[in-house]
């Protein structure tokens, strides 16, 4: 019944985190000193993987796109009280979103222009995919947990149904679309830098990724200094303060989650339009999930998104360096350290909080 | 300063607070409080809104660690780090909003933390019994299998006071009980004090009126800008010396003048009723109407329906039939955007759930149902501004827009409120209890704002359940009672007693 242990910003936002993840990694240490690894060298390789090369960077920065934009739907809809567990859906559906605009408007142009109108067509498929369960909550009182994780297998189920029966290949057996027209694909940063007179390595890293920190500063922009953010973290206090103001909390709730879904549509259009070229079944592999960790290790404010985003796409490449050099570790153990880093960071992390409080408040007394 | 200990000089001190302090950041909120509390009395502690007095106890309670000085409980030192800890020294708290869990049982919150074993049966067989004794000892029955939230707010105190007896606590602290008691209740709860003092419970009682103080105290602290200005014996001291001590000045009550209002309606509203959150009829075909620089009083014990009627009026809950009209427009079914648009607003009498968002900043409080002229984007620095403007010309302390408004204290929340509504140049100002939990000094500030209002040609709706108050700002008074009006009655024709036989139904 104790309120939540004041601290001052600066430790809440940089030490609790830091602290979490070093309970991770010791918790991972004991893992990988449990199957006769040494943890040291583990680590060693993970960085020199995960930010030692051109490559290793490149690949990092890939990963954490998709998280920034599964970060920021979920902290987005956080911030309006709403739990959108539904980013995996939404992107998978703003994937096909993204290829039907995108082949409906091949036979007009092939240019340039194919690619706003397929990130278009990707934010349109994820908002409505998202406002659904929002406007069931809003009207209907269904809570959004329940149905975003619901929308998370119809849109699975969907998928494949388009997939093998609507827009596959022709004449093949894999469910997955024919590659998109030049034009809708975007720049790779080898190119961009390329241009810019930079040599880089070839890695799926893209303009996506740019589009990502834009996205994170129109987040902040909207959130903490707009009306409409005003307003959507008034409804998130979860108090009546919001009808009282005069506020359409159902309206707003819908479009909360239309603007949640609309972000995890940039994973879609970084996959689809970045890197695949075409809608691969199962292209989302976990990385909405992810973005949960994310926006909750981010304190769902932008910054700590793109940080947190680094962080996990350093830990993907990483494993996956670790997991090619070391026989021993395995895919799985990868993703089970992830698993420790999102406990400790996401369930943990308040374990700290008290008697942080109480060391800073022995240290500096008066 | 003056500290009395225990008159027989023989045993120490129930508490002491040995020069207690404690700062947030900036507000130094407690200033090295240095206060005896002997054992079997009752000992009040007053002062103005933002004084200290919550803190103080929520430092005796575990809630915040004083940043120096010690408590001594019957003379020894006593560490006290968690709410836990000081159950286990013996001490009890009722806060002034209750910590209960609403959908459960009796019986299930008054063992909630100590079940006693895996299973419950053992510890709530231990608990009825213990309830038998108490029952036995003060009258001071209770149905355990009744649930929270059915009970009146009377009785859901009582379950937190109990909560402390059933933990055997000899020391029991109540913030500002009576604030949201009736008359009646009021009267029981302290008949019950006396009986826990009678057998020699120490009981510390925070509270905003000095005649439930001179009524019922054995001794009084004064507490003014954190520091513990005086403790007086009750015989040595009165009403008016307390309240000077605490505001260090006298305080002068503002009079109505008799301006003549407009004789057009304002506000009309006919053969209203309303269902209650439960679904029950809580206003019954009430008609009423307000006009311009008029204060329409609706007096009543809380509970009668008037909440329910407000909120109607402020467009937060529906009205089941008849109509409510704004001059010539049917605003019966108006949203609170509407009624803005109109130049109406509301003071609500739940300000923590309706008017204020606890972990925001003031000056995004000062915004909430009052940002129609900010573009797309809130202009910060200009909004920044005006909530200083405004925390000083409506005397909220400490005056940083920054704060969070969880961090003011009640007092100050409500002048924000109003602050912020008045702000909005309201044609029609809807108001409930608007100095619940306030000092009298800033009971003195609302009113004059609301009879400035009122001079204007501001048309308000008063829900009070304080009868001075009512008394002091009505044109006309409209006394509620089990939904219904039970009658109206002209300012200068009726006085307490004649109100007070029309809320109990019997006039
Ligand atoms: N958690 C907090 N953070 C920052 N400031 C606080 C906090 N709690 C209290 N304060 C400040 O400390 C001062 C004392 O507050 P406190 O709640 O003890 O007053 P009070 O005497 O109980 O007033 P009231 O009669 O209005 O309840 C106030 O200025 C208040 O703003
Ligand atoms: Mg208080």
């Amino acid at each position: 019944m104790s309120a939540p242990v004041p601290l001052p910003a600066w430790a809440d936002r940089l030490l609790m985190p830091l602290l979490a993840l070093a309970t991770a990694a010791l918790a991972a240490a004991l893992l990988l000193f449990g199957i006769g690894e040494n943890p040291a060298d583990a680590l060693a390789i993970m960085l020199r993987g995960a930010l030692g090369s051109g490559e290793g960077i490149g690949f990092t920065l890939y990963y954490a796109t998709n998280f920034i934009f599964t970060g920021l739907a979920v902290a987005l809809a956080y911030h309006a009280g709403l739990f959108n567990i539904g980013a995996e859906g939404q992107a998978t559906m703003a994937g096909i979103g993204a290829a039907l605009f995108i082949f409906a408007a091949e036979p007009i142009t092939q240019g340039f222009l194919l690619i706003p109108i397929g990130i278009v067509g990707a934010m349109i498929f994820g908002a409505v995919w998202a406002a659904i369960p929002g406007w069931l909550q809003a009207w209907r009182g269904s809570h959004v947990v329940i149905t975003t994780i619901m929308f998370n297998f119809l849109a699975a189920i969907v998928s494949v149904y388009l997939l093998v029966n609507v827009i596959g290949k022709e004449g093949s057996m894999q469910p997955e679309t024919r590659l998109i027209a030049d034009g809708a694909q975007l720049w790779t940063m080898q190119a961009m830098l390329g241009a810019l007179g930079f040599k880089s390595p070839s890695t799926p890293l893209n303009f996506a990724f740019v589009l990502a920190l834009l996205a994170a500063f129109a987040v902040w922009v909207l959130i903490f200094r707009s009306k409409f953010g005003f307003h959507l973290r008034l409804i998130g206090t979860g108090n009546d303060a919001a009808r009282y103001a005069g506020i359409n909390t159902q309206r707003m709730i819908v479009l909360a989650m239309a603007l949640s879904g609309a972000l995890a549509a940039g994973m879609a259009v970084n996959e689809v339009m970045g890197v695949q070229h075409r809608v691969v079944i199962e292209f989302t592999s976990g990385y909405g999930f992810v973005g949960i960790a994310v926006a909750l290790m981010g304190r769902n404010h932008p910054v700590g998104v793109i940080l947190s985003a680094l962080l996990f796409g350093a830990l993907y490449q990483g494993g996956t360096e670790l997991a090619f050099e070391r026989p021993a570790i395995t895919r799985d153990l990868i993703v089970t350290l992830s698993g420790l880093v999102i406990f400790c960071v996401g369930a943990l992390d308040q374990l700290y909080r008290k008697p942080l409080a109480q060391l800073l408040a022995r240290r500096e007394p008066g | 300063m003056r500290v009395h200990s225990d008159p027989g000089g023989t045993s120490p001190p129930a508490i002491v607070f040995d020069h207690i302090d404690k700062r947030f950041g900036a507000v130094h909120a407690n200033r090295s409080i240095h206060l005896a509390i002997a054992r079997g009395d009752i000992h009040a502690l007053v002062g103005e809104n933002g004084a200290g007095k919550s803190t103080l106890m929520s430092i005796l309670f575990g809630f915040y660690q004083a940043d120096s000085g010690r408590i001594l409980i019957d003379g020894q030192e006593s560490k006290i780090t968690s709410p836990s800890d000081a159950i286990a020294s013996g001490i009890g708290m009722v806060h002034q909003h209750f910590m209960l869990v609403e959908p459960m049982s009796v019986a299930d919150n008054l063992m909630l933390g100590h079940e006693g074993g895996f299973a419950l049966a053992g510890g709530r067989k231990a608990l009825l019994a213990k309830l038998d004794a108490l029952a036995r000892d003060y009258d001071l029955t209770i149905e355990p299998d009744a649930i929270v939230s059915d009970l009146p707010v009377g009785l859901q105190q009582r379950v937190e006071l109990l909560k402390s007896l059933v933990r055997d606590a000899d020391i029991l602290v109540l913030d500002e009980p009576t604030a949201v008691l009736t008359p009646g209740e009021a009267d029981r709860l302290f008949a019950l004090l006396r009986d826990l003092k009678a057998r020699g419970k120490t009981i510390i009682l925070i509270t905003h009126k000095l005649r439930e103080v001179m009524e019922i105290a054995d001794r009084v602290s004064v507490l003014r800008q954190g520091a513990c200005v005086g403790t007086y014996p009750i015989v040595d001291t009165n009403e008016a010396a307390l309240a000077e001590a605490m505001i260090g000045r006298r305080v002068h009550m503002p009079e109505r003048a008799d301006t003549l209002a407009d004789d057009e309606p304002l506000l009309t509203v006919e053969a209203l009723c309303v269902r209650d959150a439960r679904g029950g009829m809580a206003v019954k075909d009430v008609s009423l109407m307000v006009r311009p620089g008029e204060i329409l009083g609706i007096a009543g014990v809380a509970g009668n329906g008037q909440t329910e009627l407000l909120e109607a009026l402020a467009g937060l809950r529906a009205a089941t039939s008849g109509s409510i009209r704004f001059k010539n427009s049917d605003i019966s079914h108006a949203t609170p955007a509407d009624l803005h648009a109109l130049g109406i607003r509301h003071i609500p009498e739940d300000r923590l759930r309706y008017a204020l968002a606890y972990p925001f900043a003031v000056w995004e409080n000062c915004l909430i149902g009052a940002d129609d002229e900010q573009g797309s984007l809130i202009a910060r620095q200009t909004v920044m501004g005006d909530a200083a403007r405004l925390m000083q010309a409506y005397d909220v302390r400490p005056a940083d827009p920054l704060l969070r408004a969880g961090a003011l204290s009640g007092g100050n929340q409500q002048k924000l409120v109003l602050g912020r509504e008045i702000e909005q140049r309201p044609r029609l100002l809807l108001v409930g209890q608007p100095t619940r939990g306030v000092d009298i000094g800033a009971i003195a500030f609302i009113h004059r704002r609301l009879l400035d209002l009122r001079a204007q040609g501001v048309a308000i709706l008063l829900v009070s359940v304080e009868l001075d108050e009512i008394l002091r700002l009505s044109d006309r008074i409209l006394v509620m009672q089990e939904g219904r009006i039970a009658g109206e009655r002209r300012a200068g024709e009726t006085d307490e007693r004649d109100l007070g036989l029309l809320m109990a139904g019997i006039a």
